[in-house]
């Protein structure tokens, strides 16, 4: 085996970065580098950070994706890490030394971030030992059951993947099926009324109309209680995991990308802050204290790199990182708060400072408390709209391109709220699992303006298929109609419901 | 090199890339994306759908949020749909996957899914020549084949593990176990070389489509050929009335009027084979396309004349396609059908539209000469 430890140069250039991180008050996890050729840093990259992953050609064609990227358009992965304790990051053998300490004040940035952010509180710290798990067991299904089989699985499973709950974790959600009926079977329930003491004061206080309201909630009541699940279900895979007749090796298969899926959620939760967070600790730490007179062009280009915008294009680290120090300055000069939002003077405005300098306290709580939604949510203002140039674009399709659509504060902020909200992935819930009275499932797409990929749509129906073996049904929207798509197993069909 | 843990992952890929082309071999084959994106020894295919689907967003009224400058109404990127189209099916900016597949194996892939059987050479100094390649190592050989790091690697790694190594005095001496040597493969090389002649005929009667068909066509023949011959020469000529050799970019750009007579292309085309070509070298393929409808007052009779008297005692095969134009498809075909279909060297197909590519090229080269 390689020797993968750090070098002694790369060793001292640590030891400094951490010290500059640590006096700013970042608080993070040990970190261990390793320093890789670029093979197996891109291999690590394609299989996502991890270097044991269960065999799946995902793996295989991102590692070729990503070796073409790096071949053909010379695209390099700068840094990786990945979030455990203690934290693992690769270092690309053979980058100059202040590209390396530029990526080490980045990856200090994200361990902080994994550290405290809430949102990342409830992952497995230990995922590297987990995932090497998952890899073993899937290996031994693998040899027993066969390649094909388990592989052809683990598609259907990932198929699904995308059906959590990303808040499952904060929240406690409604079971899919409370433990108590309130209703018990034997008992017929009887609509009774209010107490009346007197027989002839019964047509008052209990009026015809209530009486039959009252009938009426019981029997939803009751029609609740038959349905299954009683509340929508948001966790598909969950509930999958719990009613679908599974096999044990396919419980086994479809637990571990659950589990893997949930691992990576925050992440995806919070791509915009976690990357403006570390590029604002990489830009500050490089420019105010490790940076070398000799290294400032070198990382001028580098840093310029990362943060490019080009051809339109929304970068998360650029966004990111732009909006912290728009908050840093905004609580250093007070301007927030009724007294500064109700100032109607736009000069007075422009020119607010009330000298509190809270700002870097303000961005360490967002670092803590905030995920992509809310930090866009709270923090963005139109001012920086404007400063940042941000627009909305969409799709003509007369001409073939896509077009800015707007400049308008409400339109972008809404529209870059509904990329994020919820991952960016459409909300899908098991609406009734019983549906018929047949065993068959029928989801609920809840639609949000944009309509569903619809061959996508079909093969993932195919694949719930797969593993619920009853008829599955969707409900959604298509070109503003309601429509309802059915598969038998066989057959795909489509009707429209109102 | 060590092996990767990723290679195991990236072979299934290729094998599931393989599967897939190899299943869709026909669309493919119609399509004429892929020539596009030619090198010299891969082809990149788009491969839709090898990604695994979820329920996720549709693109119609999606869009985004993009930062730069610009104005309301500017554009900023090209969709790759085509504009004005319909609902048909066209999603912008879905996610297209290109893999990059060697000719070699696409001929492969095409070979397997077609059934073409390989074609033997003709000619005596034809033969496919054995040629060894030193590529393998092994435990016993020669002295001169001894190859010394590896011997110095095995003794080495022996003395380490036997704690026998010293690093004050690092001597290292390889006993009988630890000698390697180098192995050879004998490894088949065709040492055969083939010449591809393609003729077309660019009357006005031949547009563009009916070029693009035969510019599909060609490159699933070269495709083939290609991995059937050590050294490929292709010559293109180009004919109306008359005819004259031309370059790749020329043959598939060239528009001229006029009538047609076919029998000045294959003239030339003989003249070529006469001068440049002896027959008993080289394997000869000549690919004729045209529209059929060839000029009246013999010309038709000339060319069975020389097919049969000149040509075909030499070419490998004489293909012949006839694409149907807007004027529809001429006698042409018909007629070779009637004078000389029970030639063994000949090969007549019509090319009607796009799908019947996959059906020619089996024609074509289904023969195995």
């Amino acid at each position: 085996m390689r020797n993968t430890n750090l070098p002694p140069d790369l060793q001292a250039a640590r030891e400094e970065i951490e010290g500059y991180a640590k006096a700013y008050g970042l608080d993070f996890f040990p970190i261990i580098y390793e320093v890789l050729d670029y093979r197996t840093l891109y291999e690590t990259a394609a299989l996502g950070g991890f270097p044991t992953r269960y065999p799946h050609w995902r793996f295989g064609m991102e590692y070729d994706q990503l070796m073409k990227g790096h071949v053909w358009l010379g695209s390099t992965i700068y840094e990786m890490v990945i979030n455990t304790n203690p934290a693992y990051s690769y270092l690309l053998e053979g980058n100059e030394p202040v590209t390396q300490k530029m990526v080490m004040a980045h990856v200090t940035g994200h361990v902080d971030f994994f550290k405290n952010n809430m949102w990342f509180a409830h992952t497995n710290r230990k995922m590297l030992d987990e995932m090497a798990n998952h890899a073993a067991r899937i290996q031994r299904l693998i040899d027993r059951y066969g390649y094909d089989t388990v592989e052809d699985f683990i598609d259907t499973c990932l198929s699904l993947e995308n059906l959590i709950d990303y808040h499952a974790p904060y929240i406690k959600r409604p079971e899919a099926q409370t433990e108590q009926p309130v209703v018990s079977d034997e008992e017929i329930p009887v609509v009774e009324g209010l107490k009346v003491e007197r027989g002839y004061m019964q047509d008052y206080i209990n009026p015809p109309e209530f009486m039959e309201q009252q009938r009426k909630k019981l029997e939803q009541e009751q029609l609740k209680q038959k349905r299954f699940p009683e509340n929508p279900q948001k966790d598909i895979l969950l509930f999958l995991l719990n009613y679908a007749p599974l096999e044990r090796w396919q419980h086994t298969i479809l637990e571990i990308v659950r589990d893997e899926a949930y691992y990576f959620a925050p992440q995806g939760m919070t791509k915009i802050l976690n990357e403006g967070w570390a590029s604002y600790w990489h830009s500050t730490i490089m420019t105010r204290r490790a940076l070398k007179a000799s290294e400032i062009i070198s990382f001028a280009d580098l840093h310029s790199g990362v943060v490019a915008t080009g051809g339109g294009r929304l970068n998360p680290y650029k966004l990111g990182l732009e909006l912290l120090r728009d908050i840093e300055d905004r609580w250093n000069k007070g301007k927030f708060g009724k007294e500064y939002e109700e100032c109607d003077d736009m000069a007075a405005k422009r020119q607010w400072d009330q000298q509190l300098g809270l700002g870097l306290q303000k961005i360490f709580e967002v670092r803590r408390l905030y995920n992509d939604v809310t930090f866009i949510d709270e923090f963005l203002t139109p001012e920086f709209i404007a400063e940042q140039k941000l627009f909305t674009f969409r799709y003509n399709r007369d001409t073939d391109f896509y077009e800015i659509a707007s400049r308008e504060f409400q339109e972008i902020k809404e529209k870059l709220l509904f990329r994020l909200t919820n991952f960016g992935q459409p909300f899908i819930y098991v609406e009734d699992a019983n549906y018929n009275n047949r065993g068959e499932m029928y989801l609920r797409h809840r639609h949000e303006g944009v309509d569903l990929k619809m061959d996508y749509a079909r093969d993932t129906m195919r694949n719930l298929h797969k593993i619920w073996t009853r008829p599955v049904y969707l409900e959604t929207v298509i070109d503003e109609k309601k429509r309802l798509l059915s598969f038998d197993g066989r057959d795909f069909s489509e009707r429209r419901i109102d | 090199m060590t092996i990767q843990r990723v290679d195991r992952d990236l072979n299934r890929f290729r094998h599931i890339v393989r599967g897939r082309i190899k299943k869709d071999l026909r669309k493919y084959m119609s399509h004429g994306e892929m020539l596009g994106r030619q090198g010299k020894r891969y082809v990149s295919i788009p491969l839709p759908q090898i990604d695994i689907p979820q329920f996720r967003y549709g693109a119609k009224q999606g869009g985004g949020v993009g930062q730069g400058d610009g104005n309301v109404g500017d554009p900023i990127a090209q969709g790759d749909g085509q504009p004005g189209h319909g609902e048909a099916g066209s999603e912008p900016g879905s996610h297209i996957l290109e893999v990059d597949v060697s000719l070699e194996e696409l001929a492969q892939i095409l070979g397997e899914e077609l059934q073409l059987p390989n074609i033997q050479p003709k000619g005596k100094k034809n033969i496919i020549s054995e040629k060894d390649r030193y590529s393998g190592i092994r435990k016993t050989g020669p002295d001169s084949l001894r190859h010394f790091k590896r011997t110095y690697r095995e003794a080495l790694r022996r003395q380490i593990a036997a704690g026998d190594y010293d690093n004050a005095n690092p001597v290292v001496i390889p006993i009988r176990e630890d000698m390697r040597y180098r192995s050879w493969k004998e490894t088949m090389l065709p040492e055969s070389n083939a010449v591809i002649m393609y003729m077309m005929d660019v009357s006005g009667s031949m547009g563009t489509e009916q070029k693009e068909l035969v510019r599909i066509t060609a490159f699933w023949i070269e495709t083939w050929l290609r991995s059937q011959y050590k050294e490929i020469d292709i010559r293109y000529i180009v004919h109306d009335a008359a005819a004259k050799e031309v370059d790749q970019e020329t043959f598939y750009h060239i528009r001229e009027g006029g009538g047609t007579k076919i029998s000045s292309a294959y003239k030339l085309c003989n003249r070529l084979i006469d001068e440049r070509y002896p027959a008993n070298e080289w394997n000869i393929y000549p690919f004729h396309f045209s529209d059929g409808d060839n000029w009246g007052g013999g010309d038709t009779r000339e060319c069975i004349e020389l097919l049969r008297k000149e040509m075909l005692p030499k070419v490998n095969l004489f293909c012949y396609g006839q694409v149907r134009s807007l004027y529809g498809s001429g006698r042409f075909a018909h007629d070779l059908e009637e004078y000389l279909g029970d030639e063994d060297s000949l090969v007549i197909s019509e090319i009607a539209e796009r799908d019947d590519i996959y059906d020619t090229i089996k024609d074509f080269l289904g023969k195995g000469k």
